[in-house]
């Protein structure tokens, strides 16, 4: 059997996105468990490997990058993405095949997978090869449960939650090579119109950086008594800096007061940054489950006896109206002393 | 205007979850079971779909035991037309799941003559085993364009606009019919059923069928309760706490 292992990797505005170090690195992991080859695959529009950095991949251990290129693979076609990477999944001969699981890439790679007639293992937090077989743990129930699982046969499709696997910089001489998409695909134009057309996009204020993929989220609940005193934790996300997202309970946005999009907990999103701020949440059982799994969680809360201590590594018992504007300062302070 | 929505039973998102012996699997016993909230809202699209197209049906289509029975009744009570059981043992691998539901849908499909749904709906994801895959598996088998994620949709001239929930905002998407999406919160907030609905419900159709037995391509080996985080510190009270706070998150945790 082959012991090649492929990464996919995501474009973000262009530029081959954070995530993807971290899918390159858990690819060259897996690829040294099975003694074998590792390698990255990259779609887009003409001039992504010229602009999309896609050297980056390198440094992270996988020896060669191929980069197709396509009018067609512009960004959102998630249809055309999807049969070229199967394609080359295919021809390519992988043991194994490593996605981000973004939202994007859980867009993408469920297409792959039945275009493959494989299975797809979504999420997994951990992987590793037990006597030449791959074991990914994967949380379920929203992290209530972690489950070890085995793919039957190859190649084994997986998508890694982001800021789990830490990108380790391994450098290696990597070939990049780019390829016409439409040259390979000859059999079937590319840009041909499948009935799925992407007409545009409208942007969610404030929202860049999606709390699944935020290394520092600032999660609000009902403490914060409405959604007009949200200012105290942007501010507090602003002085963080860039890599901090908004996160909320289900309380908060069964209320209206956040959009969905920022829902943390098992009707929301699971969440895994290396810093989590609970401020006025009191730790539903689900709202517990969907950020168990965070690095380091600091919890602000007037209840003593709330749950959310129970899971937090700080805690300050106060009123959220006060702490979180001395939070911020803090922090401020902090970064000014640094610079 | 047909639609066919697709739907798991789940337990409910309040559930201590017990691994039973043998640690491969969940002790269900005395755990509430709900409809997906997911399959929720992609049942509430559905129903407002058609009563906006001034006619039609919605039938829900589940994979699972016969418990799933009483889940496909829920759907029912809250004004699905008719429900289909595919008999069988799902598992964690969505790829089984999205065979048996591909091979029910066109076996019912090729009864229904021009009464073929005109769209597919699941939920965004399955509470459960958390794999968000069936739904553009399912659209894979069939040979259909699939948007993920759909917050709102509206029907036009044989296509539907859908607008799906990414990161940063909102990308709108036309797709011909028939087609296929996956349902996320946003404009379908689902209702409650009526008791008129929940007495209609025992009267409508549930069609039973054996599902085609699939292999399981995920295994699962294990599995286990999370460790528990270490034990905490209260850094202190109110805002005086807080330059301290941020000094241990810098010095001790190291993650400022």
């Amino acid at each position: 059997m082959t012991t090649h292992v492929l990464a996919v990797a995501e474009l973000k505005a262009g530029r081959v996105a954070g995530v993807s170090k971290e899918v390159a690195t858990a690819a060259r992991a897996l690829a040294d468990g099975l003694g074998g080859s590792a390698s990255a695959v990259v779609t887009g529009p003409p001039g992504t490997a010229a602009e999309a950095g896609v050297e980056a991949l390198a440094d992270h251990g996988t020896e060669r990058v191929r980069v197709f290129e396509s009018e067609a693979l512009a960004p959102g076609r998630v249809g055309v993405h999807a049969a070229v990477v199967a394609e080359h999944v295919a021809d390519a001969g992988c043991r194994a095949v490593v996605f981000p699981a973004t939202t994007a890439g859980k867009d993408l790679a469920p297409r792959v997978a039945a275009k493959l007639k494989r299975p797809l293992l979504t999420d997994a937090t951990e992987l590793e090869v037990v006597d030449g077989e791959i074991v990914a743990t994967r949380p379920v129930f929203a992290g209530k449960a972690l489950a070890k699982v085995r793919p039957v046969g190859a190649p084994a499709l997986v998508s890694i939650r982001p800021n789990v696997f830490a990108p380790s910089v391994r450098q290696a001489t990597a070939a990049v090579e780019t390829v016409d998409a439409e040259a390979v695909n000859a059999e079937r134009a590319l840009s041909a119109d499948d009935g799925y057309r992407v007409q545009g996009f409208e942007a969610a204020e404030g929202a860049a950086l999606d709390v699944a993929e935020a290394a520092v989220v600032v999660s609000g609940g009902r403490g914060l008594k409405g959604p007009e005193h949200w200012g105290l934790l942007e501010d507090l996300r602003d002085a963080l800096g860039e890599t901090a997202a908004l996160g909320a309970s289900r309380a908060v946005v069964d209320a209206g007061w956040r959009p969905h999009a920022e829902q943390v907990g098992q009707t929301g999103k699971t969440v895994t940054p290396k810093l989590y701020f609970a401020l006025g949440i009191s730790g539903a059982i689900q709202h517990l489950a969907g950020m168990r799994t965070s690095g380091v969680v600091v919890a602000v809360n007037r209840d003593a006896d709330a749950p959310i201590f129970g899971v937090a590594d700080y805690g300050i018992v106060g009123d959220v109206f006060e702490v979180a504007p001395a939070l911020a300062e803090a922090v401020r302070r902090l970064r000014e002393g640094d610079s | 205007m047909n639609v066919l929505v697709c739907a798991k039973r789940v337990p409910d998102t309040e559930t201590r979850i017990r691994i039973a012996e043998g640690g491969a699997e969940i002790d269900r016993t005395g755990v509430k079971h709900v409809l997906s909230p997911y399959d929720e809202f992609a049942l509430e699209a559905a129903l407002q779909l058609v009563e906006g197209a001034g006619g039609g049906k919605v039938a829900v289509a589940t994979f699972g035991g016969e418990d799933a029975k009483e889940t496909l009744r829920s759907a029912l009570a809250l004004g699905a037309h008719e429900a289909v059981l595919l008999k069988g043992e799902p598992t964690m691998d969505g790829w089984a799941t999205a065979q048996v539901l591909a091979a029910g849908i066109k076996e019912w499909e090729a009864g229904a003559g021009d009464e073929r749904p005109a769209l597919l709906l699941f939920g965004v994801k399955a509470v459960d085993d958390d794999q968000q895959q069936v739904g553009p598996m399912v659209a894979e088998l069939l040979g259909r364009p699939c948007a993920t994620a759909v917050a709102e949709m509206e029907l036009g001239d044989g296509v539907v606009t859908c607008k799906r929930a990414v990161e940063g905002g909102r990308e709108r998407v036309e797709m011909d019919l028939p087609a296929a999406a996956t349902i996320t919160k946003g404009r379908y907030e689902p209702r409650y059923a009526s008791l008129r609905g929940i007495m209609a419900a025992k009267r409508k159709p549930l069609v039973e069928k054996d599902a085609p037995v699939v292999p399981c391509g995920l295994v699962v080996e294990a599995l286990e309760h999370p460790s528990a985080r270490p034990e905490g510190r209260i850094v202190g009270e109110g805002p005086s706490a807080a330059p301290e706070l941020v000094r241990l998150l810098r010095e001790e945790a190291k993650v400022l």
